[in-house]
């Protein structure tokens, strides 16, 4: 514990604003995959333990692409997609096999799945430690706020992230096919009955599930290390966040993460070794005094 | 006992001495089942074979009592493995620092269990569901960093190390290979017939109603709640003897013990032997030592293999095996019956 360096940094604005930074990317991150997560649950009512998997296939797709092109713009676009083509192809195939089964059985395919992607990753792409490296485009002179420093590329990642927040958001709630899905999480028998695809918004909410966490992993990749498994932290993680914010809330995912990554950043200078244990720690106080989450309706 | 256990206790008399003639048959399958396997070492010399029965003597108590909350309450535990890493860490911190005889150490760290375990079931066994499995988690993740951050008392992320005492008593070496595996048998057994006794009891009968229908068992009178907390300290009470049986085996602990991993292999044993069979869980612990033991000898992309298996089992079979031969048998003899 180390409450002295906490307290000192609070009281400088110059590490107040590069933590904070550090946090709301961190957050932002967290809730591109957290959303997509929030979003499988709300509408198939699956808990998509691999989701972690996506984030990683996402930043090894991007890594992949822009050593071959050289193009960042292509790195994130090949994340994306080729998440989004990944996560269609395994609902389709292996998760909608298992809809209205036992959740220990969903969560059994999902797990055989993070074992099998791990282990893909290594196979295709080796065990050892990658980097993406920063595009030449960001590597330019840091920002300066208040003393602070902040990279420019962390300022496109949070623009990235809040323009894929507001976007869903709108879709979700004012788009015809916003409401569809909507309907369709709510009472999936009579969206069928009205002549509407189910099966198809299915696949096509778990494919923009395993986009998101796609982009935010291809996001991630200038600024973290790639390795096999590295998608499993990042998901308990956001596990937290949409236990905190609500099963099935995009808003809740969204403070939810960025409340985690606040207490990331700003707990690893008080508490060094205990950061991890902050954040559950967090989780069991909201749990316990809203069972639901933050955002979460009561359960029927 | 409430009243209405007391009455229902009464109508079912006749059922009851059904129950005791199952219940001799239980401690006679025991202990024959005990005597087979303490004297495989007068067969045998492999000293791999023991550590293969020693490790699914930790492993299976550990599994049963995940299925006391998964198959028989229908609580879907995501950090039973806390209680066992607690159950390595407690007792092989008390052995190190306390210098106690092992029997002493081992009634204290169930003690310790039992402690953490009704706090913390106190709090998950509100929730429903997902939350629960959630916030037994976070739990588990929670002590999981203690241990890690906490390396003064706990060794850090190195674990116990430096070895566990094992202080001879009664007659009984635990440093002589053989002692250890008939100990570890006999825990095994004890705590199998243990469990046993309480889901076929009237209380073991309980647990599956608030399984099956919590809000039916509620209005019959039944304190929900306070019976999920009994089972969940029952559970780790046994996990934490699993935890032990561990500690005595490798002499030492490490942070794995109580990493979240250790109960997703626990569910993952559960769903591969059965939770509708009393040994399902036993069946699994086997299956999956074996599995891992023979794939790693063979590649070192065991989880593919792995998760390979895994998708026949969730996907062909759609339940554990004990189960599908249960159900397969259940089915010959209907048929047989001419039904």
């Amino acid at each position: 514990m180390d409450l002295d360096a906490l307290a000192g940094c609070l009281s400088s604005s110059a590490c107040l604003v590069t933590q904070t930074t550090s946090g709301l990317i961190i957050g932002m991150l967290l809730f591109l995959v957290a959303v997509g997560l929030t979003l499988i649950f709300g509408v198939l009512k699956v808990v998509n333990f691999s989701h972690g998997a996506f984030y990683m296939f996402g930043a090894y797709f991007a890594m992949t692409a822009y050593q071959l092109t050289a193009s960042f713009a292509l790195a994130m676009l090949a994340g994306a997609a080729g998440t989004a083509i990944l996560g269609l192809i395994f609902e389709r195939v292996f998760m909608s096999r298992v809809y209205g089964a036992d959740v220990l059985m969903q969560l059994l395919v999902c797990y055989a799945f993070v074992l099998i992607f791990d282990d893909v990753v290594r196979i295709i792409w080796g065990p050892e430690f990658k980097s993406m490296g920063m595009p030449s485009a960001f590597q330019v002179m840091p920002l300066f706020i208040a003393g602070g420093v902040v990279p420019p590329y962390y300022l496109l990642l949070i623009g990235v992230a809040l323009v894929a927040a507001i976007v869903l958001g709108i879709g979700l709630s004012r788009s015809r096919i916003g409401k569809v899905i909507r309907a369709a999480a709510h009472n999936p028998g009579m969206v069928s009955a009205l002549g509407i695809n189910t099966g198809l918004i299915y696949g096509g909410v778990f494919a923009l599930g395993g986009m998101l966490a796609g982009l935010a992993g291809a996001l991630a990749a200038p600024v973290r290390s790639l390795t096999p498994g590295m998608g499993f932290s990042v998901l308990i993680e956001s596990f937290i966040v949409t236990v905190i914010g609500g099963m099935g809330s995009i808003l809740g995912a969204l403070i939810g993460a960025l409340l985690l990554g606040l207490i990331r950043s700003f707990g690893s200078l008080g508490f060094p070794l205990f950061t991890e244990g902050l954040m559950y720690l967090f989780m069991v106080i909201v749990l316990v005094s809203k069972p639901t989450g933050l955002f979460g309706k009561e359960a029927a | 006992m409430t009243e209405l256990e007391a009455g229902r206790a009464e109508t079912l008399a006749p059922v009851r001495s059904g129950a005791a003639v199952q219940r001799y048959r239980d401690v006679l399958i025991a202990l024959i089942a005990f005597i087979v396997l303490a004297s495989l070492p007068l067969f045998t010399g492999s000293k791999a074979l023991l550590d293969f029965v020693i490790r699914c003597s930790a492993y299976g108590l550990f599994a049963t009592s995940l299925n006391l909350l998964v198959g028989y309450t229908g609580l879907t535990s995501f950090g039973h493995g806390m209680f066992f890493g607690l159950g390595a860490y407690s007792y092989g911190l008390i052995m190190q620092k306390l210098g106690v005889p092992i029997p002493v150490a081992f009634v204290a760290t169930l003690a310790i269990t039992a402690m953490f375990a009704a706090i913390i079931g106190a709090i998950c066994v509100r929730l429903k569901e997902i939350y629960f499995a959630f916030v037994t988690l976070a739990f588990q993740m929670l002590i999981h960093s203690t241990i890690l951050s906490w390396a003064s008392f706990t060794g850090g992320d190195q674990g116990l190390r430096g070895g566990i005492p094992r202080p001879p008593f009664l007659g009984i070496d635990l440093a002589n290979h053989v002692h250890l595996y008939v100990a570890s048998c006999a825990l095994l057994i004890l705590g199998l017939l243990a469990m046993r006794q309480i889901a076929q009891s009237s209380f073991g009968y309980t647990l599956r109603m608030i399984r099956d229908n919590a809000a039916r068992a509620s209005f019959l009178g039944i304190d929900v709640w306070r019976a999920k907390l009994t089972v969940f300290v029952l559970a780790a009470l046994f996990a934490s003897m699993g935890g032990m049986v561990m500690a005595l085996f490798v002499s030492g602990a490490y942070p794995e013990f109580a990493y979240w991993t250790i109960s997703g292999e626990g569910i993952f044993i559960n769903m591969l032997g059965g939770v509708s069979t009393f040994l399902g869980p036993m069946v699994g612990t086997v299956l999956l030592l074996l599995l891992n033991d023979t794939v790693t000898r063979f590649t070192e992309y065991h989880g593919i293999v792995l998760g390979v298996v895994i998708l026949f089992f969730a996907l062909g079979l759609r339940k554990g095996l004990l189960d599908f031969v249960a159900e397969w048998f259940a089915q010959r003899r209907d048929a047989g019956e001419g039904r």
